[in-house]
């Protein structure tokens, strides 16, 4: 197998439970194993901690720490902490970053709020890649004192045609995102997806015969998820060659160069 | 050897039970996976009327009809008929193909009118099957948790009972039914979260843990990953692919007379 890019791994601590990978140094070690040459990793910290720079600037470290450069930090900002422009200017031209990771379900905002449309602007102007994360896992199962819904994309369609140079991958939303909802975003270049929530029989062969293959990235959505159910999706649907090699890491390279 | 306990004909493309039976088995081939276990029909009820448990498995009897080396049946019964429920197990185990029971969410499995359902079904060795839940935002109105199973294994403490979907939040399914060695987790049906097996292997043992996938709502891929990925011995891993499940069904196909 030629090397996956990782769009969708996530770095420090789930807040509920310890995780096998939620060590840097064995995440790598799990993705160097499964030939994966590039991951692009978050943090959780981002998901609830305040002093949000600092869990960017670990985040940085981190990566720069472990794997020689097979781990690409985005940073999260949050768009309701004051003064979050300096965290994206951080992220920008401190850490060198090449996008950012939002999380709107644990910030406390809507996609249909200005301060939003702001961030996506704002991102977009810095040339930043924006992962936004639909959610983090089955609210079904999430902590009584912690129910968090998953992203309302409602507003999406028509806040990213107002947008024309931002650049956004959505990720764990193959499990929400259905229908007409799914063909108005699918019909934006701008739009991407990954697979570390799609499900169903042969999944990723079923999604491409409603999609562009290009618009479709290789995530799993590691520690928090096992990342062997992700590299399994890519075996379990019929694939030729070339559809296999862009969605393993051809469209994930050309989304960051 | 991979044997997988929790497959359905939904969520699969095809008009008919045996055109969806060959997209599983296509699939499942992909996968490296021997044999299927499925059950409920091509349009599900949640609380069904006899007849429509009746016409559901005799979907998938047509399902199995060219499968029988690669596929079983599980009768899909509800307790709140329970006369019409022990025929059914009667028309379609001992009389039929089929090798197990698969109950839903029409009924509490900690109600009284299992008893009766599961006597039987231990009768005819067959595997009994029952989907649980725990969900934060509550479940559906009967719908079991594993508190439930554990309370139906405690009153049959020597029947053999698989907890679905191991509660779906298994870290407190798990432990719901850990006092209670005639349950198994079945690993189907919710998201690959990493630790799932690890726990259950801590907690239960190898023994007591089975894979399934709860294709085609999930993919096989997605739940294989929680074998595949998790850290654990390869003897338990074998037990959990696929021996386990075999130890379970072996006793009623001897009582049918079929060899594998």
């Amino acid at each position: 197998m030629t090397g996956l890019i990782d769009v969708n791994v996530t770095l420090s601590r789930w807040p509920f439970r310890r995780l096998r990978g939620d060590e840097t140094s064995a995440l790598v070690n799990k993705l160097r194993e499964h030939h994966v040459v590039q991951a692009w990793a978050g943090t959780f910290d981002g998901l609830l901690h305040k002093d949000i720079s600092s869990a960017n600037a670990r985040l940085a470290e981190e990566c720069h720490a472990h794997g020689r450069g097979i781990l690409l930090p985005f940073g999260s900002i949050n768009p309701t902490l004051p003064d979050w422009e300096e965290d994206l200017r951080r992220c920008h031209e401190v850490h060198k970053m090449r996008g950012i990771r939002l999380h709107p379900n644990y910030h406390g905002y809507r996609l249909g709020e200005p301060i939003f449309a702001k961030l996506l602007a704002a991102a977009a102007d810095r040339g930043l890649i924006v992962q936004l994360a639909v959610l983090m896992e089955d609210k079904r199962t999430q902590h009584p004192l912690l129910q968090i819904a998953p992203v309302d994309l409602g507003p999406l369609p028509e806040l990213i045609k107002q947008k024309p140079g931002i650049r956004l991958v959505l990720l764990n939303s193959l499990q929400v995102i259905r229908g007409d909802l799914l063909l108005r975003l699918v019909a934006n270049e701008q739009v991407f997806f990954e697979t570390a929530c799609l499900e169903g029989l042969g999944g990723i062969g079923k999604l491409i015969e409603q999609i562009y293959a290009r618009k479709l990235l290789f995530g799993s959505h590691a520690p928090l998820f096992y990342f062997e159910s992700a590299l399994l999706k890519l075996k379990e649907s019929v694939l030729d060659e070339s559809t296999r090699k862009a969605i393993s890491a051809e469209n994930a390279r050309r989304l960051v160069l | 050897m991979i044997w997988d306990l929790h497959c359905h004909l939904s969520g699969v493309s095809g008009r008919t039970p045996d055109e969806r039976m060959a997209q599983l088995i296509e699939f499942a081939n992909r996968m490296g996976i021997e044999r299927i276990c499925v059950y409920m029909g091509m349009h599900w009820s949640s609380d069904p009327k006899p007849e429509d448990f009746r016409q559901q498995n005799d979907e998938v009897i047509q399902a199995l009809s060219h499968w029988h080396h690669r596929a079983f049946g599980f009768a899909y019964l509800n307790p709140k008929y329970v006369k019409e429920s022990l025929a059914e197990l009667d028309r379609c185990v001992r009389d039929g193909p089929m090798v197990g029971v698969k109950l839903w969410t029409a009924h509490r499995c900690s109600a009284s009118e299992l008893d009766s359902i599961v006597e039987r079904a231990a009768d005819m060795k067959a595997v009994i099957f029952q989907h649980t839940w725990f969900k934060v935002e509550g479940n559906l109105g009967n719908e079991s948790t594993p508190l439930d199973m554990a309370a139906l294994a405690g009153r049959h403490p020597n029947v053999p009972l698989i907890c679905g979907h191991t509660g779906g939040d298994w870290e407190k399914g798990i432990r719901a039914i850990r006092p209670h060695k005639n349950v198994s987790v079945d690993l189907a049906g919710f998201d690959p979260t990493a630790g799932v097996t690890e726990m259950a292997l801590r907690e239960l043992g190898a023994e007591r843990i089975i894979y399934g996938s709860d294709a085609g709502g999930r993919s096989f891929a997605s739940q294989l990953g929680k074998v595949f990925g998790a850290d654990i011995p390869e003897s338990a891993r074998k037990l959990i692919l696929g021996e386990n499940l075999r130890r379970m069904i072996l006793p009623i196909l001897k009582l049918k007379g079929v060899s594998l």
